[in-house]
């Protein structure tokens, strides 16, 4: 009976996201009301969001949000776009036409700064029998073009970003939307999924080129789904290396999570023992990579072990010899 | 035709706080709204401690998200007042060679008294007041112990020295915590002159530490309605007009406070901001305040016409956000507003050619490092 946002058409949706009213959608675990004029926000949101539940007026709302150009000069002079949460805009404007880029950028920004109920990581999540594969990594490590190959290859997306980890029940949350990436990797994972399509492509961005794709529909249906954490692996792309899996204690595993997680401080004593529990119950590795085709296959060899951590020290291979 | 019954207006924020059981029924669109509302004017927390103490935090009539965002408020502010009772303990250990004392001011003064007005408050900076005679030498201190000034404008640096009422802020290099070090509650050139050494000799020495004091209750009431109603920055008025709410409720079990307060705005000439406080806590948040308090109140205000300005601007001030679809921030009459408390709060702080020269150089962006200050 829900019906999603591709069952609008492009005309309506256009309409919604101009109108005071805006488009309502549910993103994972949250409610989204989305408005902009901009053309291209709307394009981009037609192309990406197709598959996701919309609201209703009366539905509880979590993030407000908008992107425009500011109001004065600026408008035809180098604009500029905006982001705005609750009618407020918290950021600076950024310059020309990065209108979509930003409403993802500014949608993630709300959770990882506003959603305290989860102990968030700087992570992609995937999931595969119920179980969570954990890639916690800064920027650069590869670990979005890690993630969208696998997303393609027998793992469901839960976040390419954020690992939201509820701290009651210790599972993951999924919280799947349009996947992000720059520069090579577009290519790359361009040529591995001959049948891709990239909903919005921007250029001259302060990280280059940023291209998003639409969240597999699976994922966005299984997005009430949570998933318990059974690996953590820590991802590093290296040109021309070959493929290392290698188990990593669980103290240093523990730090990296630490490193990683946008809001431990606000956790203290209650964070280090829920990260703490994941890190004993997953195995956890160091994963070096050049190729993906060896990756994606890795991964799935893995998937098929027992999530033990106990096990974790006879998981370990690599293609050295 | 008759008119249609007009519907009742929706329940906001201010509501619920002021009658908790109201949560009981609201809708899911309702609970966005109040949500929308305390995120915009710093009040979660509040909202959320408030349930909790009324055991409404967890209703079944509360949307999950909502409930996750109430959760997530009180982890944040449990998270801050530890930071607080650290930093305070930090503080007084950093100052052990002051022979001065140390006087905790606003939200860090409300956590570490356990005072009511710490419920749900979050915050950023702590802020300490020393005697002026004792400030180079506070400030070595803080500095000897890892707290480091974040002006780097010379311009700046000069401006709070010679001017302004506090040091510019301190953080901690390592904590990255903020310090604001003042040594009176008002710039030396504001138009109000409430004489420090008074607050000090009246100030509550805090058990368990060894310098540490706050504010006693009439001055610690009227140094916040001072910061709120003397300021430019209005972004959290409705949050500070609480805090004002439950520091009257809790000082005022003392019958002779209210008394006490009238005299003690007299001794430190801040009977304005008390004119303005004292309407407007009853108007909005239902304090109680005696009314031949008011009525004496009354006869000290500004002259009509400028009394009449003041009371429309705190109207628009502390008004809540309306319902989805209009934008507070949007509209002229709040814009308005905001625009002649942005100019107020200034000529109240500083005498008209220091204004124009200050404004002019932020105007012109010479305050900046590195750039001359232009001679005048």
């Amino acid at each position: 009976m829900t019906s999603t946002v591709g069952e609008l058409g492009y005309r309506e949706i256009c309409s919604l996201l101009r109108s005071d009213q805006g488009l309502r959608l549910k993103t994972g675990p949250f409610g989204n009301r989305i408005r902009s004029a901009l053309p291209q926000v709307a394009q981009a949101v037609a192309n990406l969001y197709g598959n996701y539940p919309l609201l209703q007026k009366d539905d509880f709302i979590d993030f407000d949000v908008g992107v425009s150009r500011p109001s004065g000069l600026r408008r035809w002079w180098q604009p500029q776009v905006s982001f705005q949460l609750d009618g407020n805009a918290p950021f600076n404007p950024l310059p020309g036409d990065q209108g979509f880029p930003l409403l993802e950028w500014g949608l993630n920004w709300c959770v990882y700064g506003m959603c305290h109920q989860y102990l968030i990581l700087h992570a992609a999540v995937l999931e595969r029998g119920g179980r969570a594969l954990i890639l916690p990594a800064p920027s650069g490590s590869g670990k979005s073009t890690l993630c969208a190959a696998l997303l393609f290859n027998g793992w469901r997306l839960l976040s390419d970003e954020l690992a939201l980890l509820d701290p009651v029940s210790g599972q993951c949350i999924a919280n799947p939307r349009p996947v992000s990436l720059k520069n090579e990797s577009i290519t790359v994972i361009g040529e591995l999924v001959s049948d891709i399509e990239f909903g919005s492509r921007v250029h001259e961005t302060s990280k280059g080129t940023v291209a998003h794709f639409a969240a597999p529909k699976a994922a966005v249906d299984s997005a009430s789904s949570p998933a318990w954490p059974a690996w953590i692996v820590l991802p590093r792309w290296q040109a021309g290396s070959a493929l290392k899996l290698q188990p990593l204690d669980k103290a240093r595993t523990l730090m990296h999570l630490v490193e990683n997680a946008f809001n431990y401080d606000v956790y203290g004593a209650e964070g280090f023992e829920l990260l703490s529990q994941v890190v004993t119950r997953s195995a956890c590795f160091s994963f070096e990579y050049s190729d993906l085709g060896e990756a994606i296959a890795c991964f799935s060899k893995l998937s098929h072990q027992a999530g033990d951590g106990l096990a974790s020290s006879s998981l370990g291979w690599s293609t050295s010899g | 035709m008759s008119n249609p019954e007009q519907p009742p207006p929706p329940v906001g924020l201010v509501q619920v706080l002021k009658q908790p059981g109201l949560a009981l029924s609201l809708k899911a669109a309702a609970w966005s709204h109040i949500l929308q509302e305390a995120r915009a004017t710093g009040l979660l927390g509040r909202l959320a401690h408030r349930l909790q103490g009324e055991g409404l935090e967890a209703l079944a009539t509360c949307p999950a998200a909502m409930q996750g965002h109430l959760r997530s408020a009180l982890r944040v502010h449990r998270a801050q007042h530890e930071e607080a009772l650290r930093e305070a303990r930090y503080i007084d250990l950093a100052l052990a060679q002051l022979d001065a004392p140390v006087v905790l001011l606003k939200g860090a003064a409300y956590v570490v008294a356990g005072l009511p007005a710490a419920a749900g408050r979050v915050f950023s900076d702590v802020d300490i007041m020393v005697p002026k005679d004792r400030l180079a030498q506070a400030e070595s201190l803080l500095a000897m112990h890892g707290w480091m000034s974040t002006e780097q404008s010379a311009y700046n640096q000069r401006y709070y020295r010679q001017w302004m009422h506090e040091l510019p802020p301190m953080q901690h290099l390592q904590r990255m915590t903020v310090l604001d070090v003042h040594h009176r509650i008002l710039p030396l050139t504001a138009r109000m002159q409430p004489h420090p050494e008074l607050m000090f000799a009246t100030a509550v020495p805090l058990p368990g530490t060894r310098h540490l004091h706050i504010l006693s209750p009439t001055d610690m009431l009227l140094h916040s309605m001072t910061h709120l109603f003397v300021n430019d920055d209005m972004s959290h008025a409705l949050r500070d007009l609480s805090d004002l709410d439950l520091l009257a409720r809790h000082f005022s079990r003392d019958e002779g406070f209210w008394p006490q307060l009238m005299t003690r705005a007299q001794e430190l000439d801040l009977v304005r901001p008390l004119w303005h406080a004292l309407p407007e806590l009853h108007r909005v948040w239902r304090t109680p305040i005696p009314t031949a308090v008011l009525q004496q109140l009354s006869a000290l205000g500004p002259r009509r016409p400028v009394a009449a300005a003041m009371r429309w601007i705190w109207r628009q001030v502390f008004a809540p956000t309306r319902p989805p679809g209009t934008r507070h921030a949007d509209s002229w009459s709040s814009a308005a507003a905001m625009a002649a408390l942005y100019l107020r709060g200034h000529w109240l702080r500083m005498p008209p050619m220091l204004l124009v020269r200050h404004l002019s150089i932020k105007a012109l962006g010479l305050h900046r490092s590195g750039t001359k200050q232009p001679p005048l």
